[in-house]
């Protein structure tokens, strides 16, 4: 074979690519030569820790991925699950954290962009996004730009897709000061029987390739998104791809058009690792060659050598093998839309992929001994140590404080205050099927086109929870994200889990996804809420530094009825304000200790999961039988910061004589396995009848009312300035950068 | 009433609008292709909201140039209605068949609420239906929504009725605080001198049903049946 015009190979220029000694050893073992430069090139992003899952498979293995309503779970573009009447959902979350810190716009809007052709490859019209987002503190000196830039990528992406942006959440805290978290998730309907995957078939089949040119932009993503930040990281910036949402709307539609047909055989985007994962992943599949021919592909740049074609990361690109004949079906499908449309290669019966260009032969290597010999690690890990339980007298409420004043502060730190600023830019409303979005209920809800059943999707984390005990926080992430969609009134279907975690060369992080993956295996295991895909990204630390463990939970349930759903605003006055679930007082890791107390300390709340499920099943049954005017779960700040969400949000204050007395663990803990629901005053008793048939745990906590949370006291905390200090900090802090 | 929607590279409130029609008229509308260069017979064509050629250049700039357009033009010209929403808006004022120029949103945000809009003239077919000085709710979704046209040419509109609909408060208050995107005169949409052209940043075909929580868009659609049926 020919290697002209290609740097020589050497252990050091493995290094470079991010390979070990060992693993560039069986590289040549495997080949019994010494790579090309484009061989290794393709070797070394096969086996980045972001391409083969290396340091965590181990572990990921252990998550439950079946169940009667699972179509499709991990290993596809996405996962796919039945619901109901032929239809299917497809999802799936993705982060995008290293180029986000690095580029914040385009490394946002790729994101976006990635995540919906990893669901609209499967042959789902994506109908909803989500998005978790994790900031550092609003005090370093990069946040407001990296906010500023991070929404505005996403907001650029999303609204010219025309896919709603339904909800998310944003966090804040020093530990992301030198690593952001972009999580970005996309939902998408399909029929059932026209799912379309990966795995190649049919030897001589053409493989084609679809959407943008391949330009310079990305080169070896994959491999920096495998490795730690250190100070020079911002010269990273060429390895960051630019996003173009408008040919991703014309590929959208483009492949829902040509997935009428019975054109398709298989059919992949090109996301990380471009044309090197997308042909090696599908041949690999169907247990097939692949032989390519460069020449062919649609190109940006003059002078583009097989390695960088290979190794691109340029977006908005499809690889789909075609039956043979239906070349020029598809070719007039992509025309019309305007989109680049080229045979690049065919499928071959060697099991080599073999890559050709100006005549020459640049990789000719087997694909399953390279792919099965992507390096499995089992890293050695420790347990994170117990949290010292809080002193007893931490549940007094401190003196010269009033509980006005103390409300106040929760409601508009930034982890807590209103979002409003993130979410107005997104368009929340196109297609015309959204029933709840940001800040309207727990969960978003949106309508499947053309039909009244619903689909309810929420993200969820609580990453202090995690850094003090990975397992609890594993499944109490799990858990909310079951809690948030019941509180609405949805069946919770699956889950998509984006594990984003610090270095796992270390014991100590490599525990925390441990022991996180154990939490989160337990949950959906006790609720029946399988995870169906899901992404790893590893190695978040700056100069040694780690962030918080965010095992982000991205979860779908469906309603029969999308109408029947329930927002948390009051809606009413004088409706009978419910507390479901039981209450301990539980202070440790709660918003009210760092918040109130300066503190970060104690164990999370501990997650009974037979609780969970008996009082999330409780609930959802008595929304979807229509007595339920308002519903929110609680969480972050305890019972008193939900009833004043709720009465916020619905402008209706409220009386709480049953909380008379109450100590600051009773109004601030964070116990799980609880809801605050509104109820017509002549329904409280049926609802309470039915809680106790059904052991779940219900307290009257008092009415709606007027303009103001009362009846502790006398003390009348008004909506008007809880509302106005929740909704004064992001626009505040992020109008002091212009 | 018939009526066609046009379909650009980039549209994606398309199926929001064929929705708001179907339902107000009970005739599914025909969907038409930018490089047609053919309308079928119709009483109203509408310019739908996205993001036609992803608006890398002037907002709409690109759309006006394409081969259907002159077919909308000679329409509008013989008296068809024609009803641009948002990007059909930009699109249409592009295009030469309403004054000004949408800009960038004063506060250079995409912005995507629920605003309040009084009705400042009922005397056209979109707007008959509601009550002159009605307040109405509609959401916004646009990047590109700063009307702005010459003193001359607002004293003109104002003047020749030509304001449809101007952002503001809930209670109807006119101070400039409500306007979501720096418009001139708090103006939400124009007519042409006619009347018979409409062209508006907010949108009511996501607001005409119970599920939608707001229906306060459905009397656009209402007036247009009743007039052109």
């Amino acid at each position: 074979m020919t290697t002209a015009q290609q740097p020589e190979v050497s252990l050091e220029m493995a290094r470079e690519f991010g390979l070990s000694e060992g693993e560039y050893n069986s590289a040549l073992e495997i080949l019994g030569r010494k790579p090309t430069y484009t061989e290794l090139g393709i070797i070394s992003v096969m086996w980045s820790e972001h391409c083969s899952y290396k340091s965590s498979k181990k572990w990921l293995m252990t998550l439950p991925t079946t169940g009667p309503q699972v179509i499709c779970g991990p290993g596809e573009n996405a996962g796919v699950v039945d619901a109901g009447d032929g239809d299917a959902i497809i999802f799936k979350m993705e982060s995008h954290n290293h180029p986000s810190y690095i580029e914040p716009f385009q490394g946002a809007a790729t994101g976006v962009g990635g995540i919906l052709r990893d669901v609209f490859t499967m042959g789902a019209r994506p109908i909803a996004n989500m998005n978790a987002l994790r900031f550092g503190s609003p005090d370093h000196p990069k946040t407001r730009h990296l906010v500023s830039g991070v929404v505005a990528g996403i907001a650029h992406y999303g609204n010219c897709v025309g896919v709603p942006t339904i909800g998310g959440e944003t966090n804040f805290h020093p530990a992301y000061n030198g690593n952001i978290l972009v999580n970005a998730m996309t939902v998408g309907v399909a029929k059932a029987d026209r799912i379309f995957y990966s795995a190649a078939a049919g030897i001589g089949n053409p493989v084609v390739y679809v959407g943008s040119k391949t330009g310079r932009d990305g080169i070896h993503g994959a491999t920096m998104a495998s490795a730690e930040f250190s100070e020079d990281s911002e010269e990273k910036r060429p390895t960051v791809q630019v996003g173009d949402p408008f040919t991703e709307k014309l590929l959208i539609e483009a492949c829902l058009e040509l997935m009428e047909t019975d054109a398709i055989v298989a059919i992949q985007d090109m996301g990380a690792a471009g044309l090197t994962s997308s042909s090696v992943e599908m041949a690999g599949k169907g247990g097939l060659g692949i032989e390519l021919v460069l020449d062919d592909v649609p190109m940006r740049e003059e002078g583009m050598t097989p390695y960088e074609i290979m190794l691109s990361e340029s977006q908005e690109r499809m690889l789909i093998i075609l039956k043979p004949g239906r070349e020029d079906v598809a070719r007039a499908i992509f025309e019309k839309w305007e989109l680049d449309f080229a045979v690049i290669g065919h499928l071959t019966d060697n099991g080599k992929l073999v890559i050709k260009m100006h005549g020459q032969t640049w990789c000719d290597m087997p694909i399953a001994p390279v792919s099965n010999a992507s390096p499995l690690y089992d890293r050695p890990w420790e347990p994170t140590p117990a949290a010292a339980e809080l002193e007893e007298s931490v549940r007094a409420l401190p003196a010269g404080k009033t509980l006005g004043d103390i409300l106040e502060k929760i409601v508009a730190c930034p982890d807590q205050a209103s979002k409003r600023w993130i979410w107005e830019q997104y368009d929340s409303l196109v297609n015309g099927d959204t029933r709840y979005m940001s800040g309207q209920a727990d969960a978003g809800v949106v309508r499947l086109p053309g039909q009244t059943k619903g689909i309810a999707v929420t993200t969820d984390c609580t990453p202090r929870y995690c850094l003090a005990d990975p397992v609890r926080g594993g499944a109490q992430a799990v858990a909310e994200a079951f809690r948030n969609l019941s509180a609405v009134g949805a069946l919770p279907l699956a889950v998509t889990d984006n594990m984003n975690f610090g270095n796992p060369e270390k014991p100590r992080i490599m525990g925390q996804f441990v022991g996180a993956i154990q939490g989160m295996a337990d949950a959906c295991r006790a609720l029946d809420f399988p995870v169906v895909s899901g992404n790893v990204s590893l190695y978040n630390e700056t100069n040694g530094e780690a962030i918080l463990p965010t095992p982000a939970i991205g979860a779908v349930g469906l309603l029969p009825d999308a109408v029947m759903a329930v927002g948390i605003a009051f809606k009413n006055e004088g409706d009978t304000i419910l507390l479901i679930g039981e209450t301990q007082g539980h202070l440790g890791q709660s918003l009210y200790l760092r918040e109130i107390l300066g503190r970060e300390d104690g164990p999370p709340p501990p997650v009974d999961l037979a609780v969970e499920r008996r009082n999330g099943d409780f609930v959802r049954g008595i929304v979807r039988e229509g007595l339920v005017v308002s519903s929110h779960d609680i969480q972050d700040g305890g019972l008193l910061v939900t009833v004043a969400e709720m009465a916020m949000a619905g402008g209706i204050g409220a009386n709480l004589s049953g909380l008379d007395g109450a100590d600051a663990g009773t109004l601030f803990g964070e116990d799980q396995g609880r809801y605050v629901l509104a109820v017509r005053p002549d329904k409280a008793a049926a609802v309470q009848e039915k809680a106790k048939a059904a052991g779940v745990p219900v307290t009257v906590l008092g009415k709606t009312n007027g303009t103001a949370l009362t009846g502790r006291g006398g003390e009348a905390i008004t909506i008007a300035r809880l509302k106005k200090a929740n909704e004064a900090w992001l626009p505040g802090y992020m109008a002091a950068a212009e | 009433m018939k009526a066609a929607v046009i379909v650009f590279p980039g549209s994606n409130r398309e199926r929001d609008a064929v929705a708001a029609l179907e339902a107000a008229s009970g005739t599914k509308p025909h969907l038409v292709w930018h490089r047609d260069t053919e309308l079928p017979k119709v009483d109203l064509i509408l310019v739908p909201g996205g993001f036609s050629y992803g608006d890398y250049l002037r907002s709409g700039a690109m759309a006006a140039h394409s081969p259907i357009m002159r077919e909308v033009k000679a329409r509008a010209d013989q008296g068809v209605r024609v009803l641009g929403i948002c990007n059909g808006f930009q699109i249409i004022t592009e295009a030469g068949l309403l004054p000004g120029a949408l800009m960038r949103n004063a506060k250079l945000k995409f912005v995507c609420r629920t605003v309040h809009l009084r009705v400042e003239n009922t005397d056209s077919p979109f707007t008959a239906k509601y009550r002159k000085g009605q307040i109405v709710r509609y959401p916004v979704a646009h990047g590109d929504g700063n009307y702005w046209t010459d003193a001359e040419a607002v004293k003109r509109l104002d003047g020749e009725g030509q304001v449809a609909f101007r952002y503001v408060s809930d209670a109807g208050r006119d101070d400039g605080l409500w306007n979501p995107n720096g418009s001139l005169d708090d103006i939400a949409g124009i007519f042409n001198a006619k009347r018979t052209v409409l062209g508006l940043m907010p949108h009511p075909e996501d607001a005409v049903s119970a599920f939608h929580g707001n229906t306060d868009g459905k009397p656009l659609f209402d007036g247009l049946v009743e007039a052109l049926s």
